[in-house]
């Protein structure tokens, strides 16, 4: 990991993810913009983004929605007990259905709770995720195993993984 | 995080919802990135950026640029989740969402009913913000961390 870090993002990447973490400047030239800032040139900030994207550092250069507001309120997280032996399969399957937003193994968490593979549906109406559920548990063959459906109620807080904190690791091991 | 100004998807045009599907899969890191999403949809790149800005402001977009992958960056992500007693349940969501660590936060229906991930610079201190919480709330965190990735694709059709 550190070496990663060593390798890719220097103090320089680090100062252009900073200057961009609240987001691009909407304008013509945005790195330009951002470039300017940073007292560097447009094509060092270009070409440092276009590093840091190809490396993985960035996931990429894009949009953070807010669900609520453009009607997803539908939010429902599935958890499934799979043997370990069978839990990439049970995933391929899984993520091959267009309507599954994410999907993770995790530890679980013996006795209360056996659940190890997770994904989410994210919808508009609780009817169609509903009948979604029905159709990923069949189609991908997980009738049999244990299952539980935890539907969002309410949403407290929904901020996504900012830079900063990313910032003063680069900081402190660079 | 901008408030929700009470507007609903209903209200956005069909070419609002074809920048934000269109933009879903990134904005190209090249030095006029607006012009050439702009082109693509067939609008002039002033008209793109005017309705992003409204966008924003509207509360449909939290952020537009670069999301992260702070593991990449030794940093560290998992999922806890409380068991909350129903008339402590504010109480405790605040105590939760006080820490800067916590990003995101959901009630669910289940008897674990408060789900939330926790994001830090190292993973030593995923372990010190559970501490922390169950000082702060007396209440036992149970801790989920990701064996591994499947599918983060998190993308909506509008």
């Amino acid at each position: 990991m550190n070496k990663l870090l060593a390798r890719y993002a220097g103090p320089r990447d680090v100062e252009v993810l900073a200057a961009i973490e609240e987001g691009l400047p909407l304008c013509e030239r945005p790195f330009a913009r951002v470039a300017q800032a940073l007292g560097m040139s447009e094509d060092e900030v270009i070409s440092r983004l276009a590093r840091m994207k190809a490396c993985g550092i960035m996931r990429r250069f894009g949009l953070v929605l807010q669900h609520r507001p453009l009607g997803y309120c539908a939010n429902a997280m599935l958890v499934f007990d799979i043997p370990q032996d069978r839990v990439d399969r049970a995933a391929r399957a899984i993520v091959a259905h267009e309507f599954v937003t994410l999907c993770y193994c995790r530890e679980p968490h013996l006795p209360d709770w056996p659940y190890n593979l997770y994904c989410m549906i994210h919808g508009r109406d609780r009817q169609i995720v509903e009948g979604q559920i029905i159709e990923l548990k069949e189609r991908a063959q997980l009738l049999g195993f244990a299952s539980k459906t935890l539907f969002s109620l309410r949403r407290f807080k929904q901020t996504g993984a900012r830079f900063s904190s990313a910032t003063r690791v680069a900081m402190v091991k660079p | 995080m901008k408030m929700s100004t009470g507007l609903s998807y209903r209200d956005l045009s069909q070419m609002d919802r074809s920048i934000i599907n269109r933009l879903q899969g990134g904005l190209p890191v090249c030095d006029e990135p607006y012009e050439q999403i702009a082109a693509s949809l067939g609008i002039g790149q002033c008209e793109l950026i005017g309705r992003l800005s409204k966008l924003l402001e509207e509360g449909f977009l939290s952020r537009f640029g670069p999301i992260y992958n702070p593991e990449r960056l030794g940093g560290a992500v998992t999922l806890a989740a409380l068991e909350v007693p129903q008339e402590r349940f504010d109480e405790v969501a605040e105590l939760v969402n006080r820490h800067d660590e916590v990003a995101h936060n959901y009630a669910r229906a289940h008897q674990l009913n408060m789900w939330f991930v926790i994001a830090t610079e190292a993973l030593a201190q995923i372990d010190e913000v559970i501490g922390k919480i169950e000082a702060q709330t007396g209440l036992k965190v149970l801790n989920f961390p990701k064996q591994k990735e499947y599918l983060i694709g998190l993308r909506f059709d509008l």
